[in-house]
């Protein structure tokens, strides 16, 4: 029984306790006055927002963060530490190989524009939202700099090694300011 | 923990695709294997054990205090709820499993709860126990237990339709900052990990139940309050006609299922 009890007090709705800890692994998402302008060709987003430089330390501790990131409620990825990982969608491992920055950047900012019926939210949309609590209203999941962040993290993760690729992460540019 | 229904009324007049071939394979005489899960077959052997044996169950402390609450004198006219109803077992036998229902003077559809608190203003001229408090609680677990082991059976009443299908139409309607209906995990990824959690089928078979993560007895809309908050969704006071509408929508969609109650969830 001790293990079902664990299990539920690391369930989801821990996102609910929306206290600074859920922010603990980034900046608080500012309130949102207007979204950074962002182009999509093509289903590519490849400026970064606001041209911001992603940090892939700090996007990985989002992605583990599962008030904040939310990812692996969903995903697993190579982040040996965190049990629990869930599964109703893919492993990011090796993600990095298989999706550029640009296509990364649209997955996160609005993957519903890619497939209105994924369930993945959009980590940067405030738009078409239906009774969203008073705390989150005109605040997008992420801000531009998280997005960035998730990337640049996103992309260390080059091949199914997982655990290798997330002991290799230095700070990196994201190729989409280094072709700039 | 596989059974054989027949398909309600109620539920075909919801009218999806599965149903109408339901019904249909009903027509013709046909009995249809049903596939539906309760939240029990998801949970590990040790929370099941703990549900099976009464002994062990933390929610039959609350049954046990909801016994001497049907036999509390309460109001001015120190009635208890005994005094019109006699003993529980028999006269409550049922009740749970067809509610939420009309109640007759509004003419909308009320839950469990309110039926309560309606008893308590109306007949014993008492003041209502304000919903989700541990009284609420109690009392509304020993009357639900008196329906253990029987079909959730939506009553056959026209008017419920309406508000059945509002239910259905918030079932499916995507809400909150993540953007989720209640179809997207429940209907569409239902035995899957969410983290750690299973992802049950959202048969509201045992409630109100113990969760182990609450500590707590709690009531079906506790349940989907959480839910709501967990796509940061403004949750309803309880009480809403929304909820009301929601859980009849579900009562409809577990209709056939043996009640459980009073359950326990991890
Ligand atoms: C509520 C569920 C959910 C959450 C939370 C979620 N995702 Fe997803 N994600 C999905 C699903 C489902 C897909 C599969 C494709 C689709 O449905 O569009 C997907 C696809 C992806 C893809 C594309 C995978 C591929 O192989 O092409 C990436 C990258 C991704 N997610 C990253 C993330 C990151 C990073 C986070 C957190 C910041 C996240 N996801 C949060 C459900 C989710
Ligand atoms: C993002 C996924 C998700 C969404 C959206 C969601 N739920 Fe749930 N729901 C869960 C999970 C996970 C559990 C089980 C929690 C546990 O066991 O720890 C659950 C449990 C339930 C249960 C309890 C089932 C039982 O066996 O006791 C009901 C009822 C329910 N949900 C109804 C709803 C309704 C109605 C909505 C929409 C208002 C909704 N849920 C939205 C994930 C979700």
């Amino acid at each position: 029984m001790g293990g079902s009890w664990s299990v539920a007090a690391l369930f989801w709705l821990a996102v609910t306790a929306s206290s600074m800890t859920a922010y603990a692994a980034g900046s608080p998402p500012e309130p949102i006055a207007e979204l950074a302008p962002f182009v999509v060709t093509d289903g590519i987003i490849a400026e970064p927002l606001q041209g911001r430089i992603g940090d892939a330390v700090r996007g990985r501790a989002i992605v583990a963060n599962r008030q904040l990131g939310l990812c692996l409620l969903c995903h697993s990825a190579p982040i040996p530490e965190e049990r629990f990982q869930g599964n109703l969608s893919g492993n990011l491992a090796g993600i990095g190989s298989r999706a550029s920055a640009g296509q990364l950047r649209m997955r996160l900012v609005d993957a519903r524009q890619l497939n209105p019926s994924t369930i993945m939210p959009s980590y940067y949309r405030v738009n078409k939202l239906t009774r969203v609590t008073p705390a989150q209203q005109g605040r997008t999941i992420f801000s531009a700099q998280q997005i960035e962040d998730v990337v640049a993290y996103l992309l260390t993760l080059r091949d199914d090694r997982g655990a290798l690729a997330s002991d290799a992460i230095r700070r990196i540019r994201s190729p989409a300011t280094e072709n700039k | 923990m596989v059974f054989i229904w027949l398909l309600p009324a109620t539920f075909a007049a919801i009218g999806t695709e599965a149903c109408a071939a339901e019904e249909a394979a009903n027509k013709a005489g046909n009995k249809i294997t049903d596939s539906r899960k309760s939240g029990y077959d998801f949970m590990s052997a040790s929370t099941q054990a703990l549900q099976n044996d009464d002994s062990q169950n933390p929610a039959m402390l609350w049954v046990k205090d909801g016994e001497a609450l049907w036999g509390r004198e309460a109001g001015k006219d120190k009635k208890s709820c005994a005094s019109c109803h006699g003993a529980a077992p028999k006269s409550m036998r049922g009740v749970a499993a067809r509610y939420p229902a009309i109640e007759k003077k509004t003419r909308r559809p009320i839950n469990l709860q309110q039926r309560i608190n309606l008893c308590q203003k109306d007949h014993q001229h008492a003041a209502p126990f304000a919903p989700e408090t541990q009284e609420m609680l109690r009392i509304e677990s020993y009357v639900g237990m008196q329906s253990r082991g029987l079909a959730i059976t939506p009553p056959r009443d026209a008017r419920l339709a309406a508000f059945t299908q509002k239910g259905k139409v918030q079932f499916e309607q995507r809400m909150g900052q993540l953007d989720l209906s209640c179809a997207d995990c429940h209907d569409n990824h239902a035995g899957k990990k969410l983290g750690g959690a299973t992802i049950p089928e959202a048969h509201p078979t045992a409630y109100p139940l113990y969760r182990l993560e609450w500590q707590s007895l709690g009531s079906v809309e506790r349940r989907l309050r959480n839910c709501m908050s967990g796509v940061r969704a403004e949750p309803y006071p309880y009480g809403a006609p929304e909820f009301v509408e929601l859980e009849l929508y579900l009562a409809a969609r577990a209709a056939g299922m043996k009640l459980e109650t009073p359950g326990v969830r991890p």
